[in-house]
């Protein structure tokens, strides 16, 4: 039968350091379903599980126990370079801190994960001009990150995400260090980006930023919760 | 990644860290050069060793009649001339290994030129004598094959005989006497100066063989073609032991001495020089495989010292490119390019610098230098290896990071 769940995962846990005193479940059972093209806010107050749900969404790290089917691929049995492969596909990534190499100007921030993908050299310069005038960014190509602003590198960061048109995008606090009328733009900018197919995961504790989003879930105690959203 | 991102990626790592880049290939530099210089002076005075050594006959043996200097007390020499004419022409015509052969006879006289007068010794000689002693003739034609023939009262003369006999004057068509007997000078040998052994080398007269059997050995009473010494030179130093066997055989054969006998001549070789030479030679390469070792290893150092710096001040960088899709292995092949062109880039300038360095040297001083094409690829293809050895473990540790960790590193 056609799985037609981009992200699901079966009673999820993770552990830190299990059989310790230093014991955390970080992560208890959790069961997600997130059709394609789905816009879903995850909240939740620092040390709630958040970020450890995330990362394992990301692929950047292996559950306790569970299963996680990213786009129906099975991700426990994959090693380190399995799973780079995994993210490279399926995955981008926006941070808090837009993560933008500062030596290198934003047509090649945007360029940089083109190379990991092998896409032809005579490709890519003209890929990441179309992903900068997707995010409105057009004229900045050639400036180096530290002229840019807040919100027009997390744009950059923005376009590096899509620049190999992944089916997911998880952005963890994606507007955390702009201002709120920046912030403002860069979700209206995710609603685009849903509109044209990616599934989005947004990671925030702002209910406001939240609002934003169809679907919105809250993590408590490593525990998942949906909510109703307000109407 | 293709061999060309991984190149410009590492490039471009390098050069937003120009100065330490360039400091860091700096001791490769100096390794390489070092290298290069050493191993060439080392090498030119190896073969500046070489040539002096075979100008001392490291490829000649020698035969003696009689059982030589190792008995007590013997009759005369004289009386004891075992060898003979045969025996070199046997030696020559069995032993495919030998290149010259000379019999020989010597003894002492007085020459008198004119007012002047010297004391030395004189030897008769075949033709090879001169090509295994490596004698060659300064002034004049030398000795002729009809002097050897007839027995001409022709000398070729060293030249220590020649300034003692004629000082400023011409030496050569001049008659001297060597005791009674007249000779005519064809030839003065070239100066070689002293010996190996502090003797001096161009204190020497020489005459064909016969001559000297004729007119200058006193006793009638030895046999026929008999003759105090044989010289043999080898093509190749290799051979030396070899045919020193064979012509022991050779000789107890053609002189039918029984198994168990004591032979009635000896072979000696120059022993002590050809393996003064292994000596050197083994002494000169270990100190220069430990000045390139230690150049190499000192500059690999740096190397690793530097790239585990980088790998620590980039560690969001690496957090952030595993998490767009590089693979620990992209990771681990890009600061494992950049410690190779850091390493490569010092050893192309250091190969450089060692080359125009060892000309230079060449030049201006009194060191002979060889410089090898091979050893200029050794110290390319050590500097190579050097940035993979020790670039290994920082690339290696960068691929190993733990993406989440790395991502929310600070700094």
């Amino acid at each position: 039968m056609k799985n037609n769940y981009v992200i699901e995962t079966q009673s999820l846990s993770k552990v830190y350091h299990p059989g310790t005193q230093a014991e955390v479940v970080a992560l208890n059972a959790v069961d997600l379903k997130i059709r394609a093209g789905e816009f879903i806010a995850i909240m939740g107050a620092s040390g709630s599980g958040k970020s450890t749900l995330m990362n394992l969404i990301g692929c950047l790290d292996k559950p306790s126990s569970g299963r996680y089917l990213c786009d129906g691929i099975d991700v426990s049995t994959l090693d380190r370079e399995e799973l780079a492969k995994l993210r490279l596909s399926k995955l981008g990534f926006i941070f808090q801190g837009f993560n933008l190499l500062t030596r290198m100007d934003a047509l090649h921030n945007v360029m940089m994960p083109l190379a990991y993908a092998n896409r032809p050299l005579a490709e890519r310069e003209s890929l990441a001009k179309a992903a900068l005038d997707a995010v409105g960014l057009s004229g900045r190509a050639t400036h180096l990150p530290g002229e840019l602003s807040g919100g027009q590198q997390q744009r950059v960061a923005i376009a590096r995400a899509i620049i190999n048109n992944p089916p997911i995008i998880l952005a963890d606090e994606p507007t955390g260090a702009l201002d709120s009328r920046t912030g403002e733009e860069i979700l209206e900018l995710f609603k685009r980006l849903k509109n044209e197919g990616h599934t989005m995961v947004l990671i925030t504790h702002d209910a406001q930023v939240a609002e934003h989003a169809d679907r919105i879930c809250v993590m408590r105690d490593g525990k998942l919760f949906e909510t109703e959203k307000a109407a | 990644m293709t061999l060309n991102d991984i190149l410009r990626t590492a490039v471009f790592a390098l050069r937003g860290n120009w100065m330490r880049s360039a400091l860091t290939s700096l001791g490769v530099i100096i390794g390489i050069a070092a290298v290069i210089i050493m191993v060439s002076v080392g090498q030119g005075t190896q073969a500046e060793i070489n040539k002096m050594v075979s100008g001392l006959g490291s490829n000649r043996l020698d035969i003696s009649s009689g059982a030589g200097n190792q008995g007590g007390i013997r009759t005369g020499a004289g009386s004891q001339w075992t060898l003979t004419d045969d025996d070199a022409a046997a030696i020559r015509a069995q032993i495919p290994e030998v290149q010259y052969v000379a019999a020989g006879i010597r003894g002492g006289s007085q020459l008198v030129y004119a007012e002047n007068n010297w004391s030395t010794s004189w030897q008769g000689v075949q033709p090879d004598f001169f090509d295994i002693n490596g004698w060659k003739i300064g002034q004049g034609e030398g000795l002729a094959a009809q002097d050897y023939s007839g027995a001409a009262k022709s000398v070729v003369i060293g030249e220590t005989v020649r300034l003692n006999l004629f000082g400023e004057e011409e030496a050569l068509g001049q008659t001297i006497r060597i005791g009674k007997v007249p000779f005519k000078v064809v030839g003065v040998l070239a100066p070689k100066g002293q010996g190996g052994f502090g003797q001096d080398q161009d204190d020497v007269v020489m005459i064909p063989l016969e001559t000297a059997r004729r007119r200058l050995s006193g006793s009638t009473a030895r046999p026929p073609g008999a003759v105090q010494q044989i010289a043999i030179g080898v093509t190749r130093a290799e051979d030396l032991a070899y045919v020193q066997e064979e012509v022991e055989v050779l000789m107890r054969e053609r002189h039918r001495i029984a198994p168990g006998a004591e032979d009635d001549f000896s072979v000696r070789n120059i022993a002590e020089i050809v393996a003064t030479r292994t000596a050197t030679t083994r002494i000169m390469s270990l100190l220069l495989g430990a000045v390139a070792g230690i150049s190499l290893i000192v500059g690999g150092i740096g190397i690793m010292n530097i790239m585990l710096v980088s790998v620590t001040e980039r560690i969001r960088e690496i957090g952030l490119r595993m998490a767009v899709g590089a693979g620990p292995r992209d990771i681990q092949r890009q600061f494992l390019t950049e410690a190779m062109l850091i390493s490569f880039g010092g050893g192309a300038i250091g190969t450089a610098i060692g080359v125009v360095g060892s000309l230079t040297v060449s030049k201006f001083s009194e060191l002979p230098v060889q410089l090898d094409w091979q050893v200029v690829a050794l110290a390319v293809v050590c500097s190579v290896s050097t940035g993979l050895f020790f670039g290994f473990y920082p690339a290696r540790k960068a691929s190993q990071l733990d993406p989440i960790e790395a991502l929310r590193h600070q700094g």
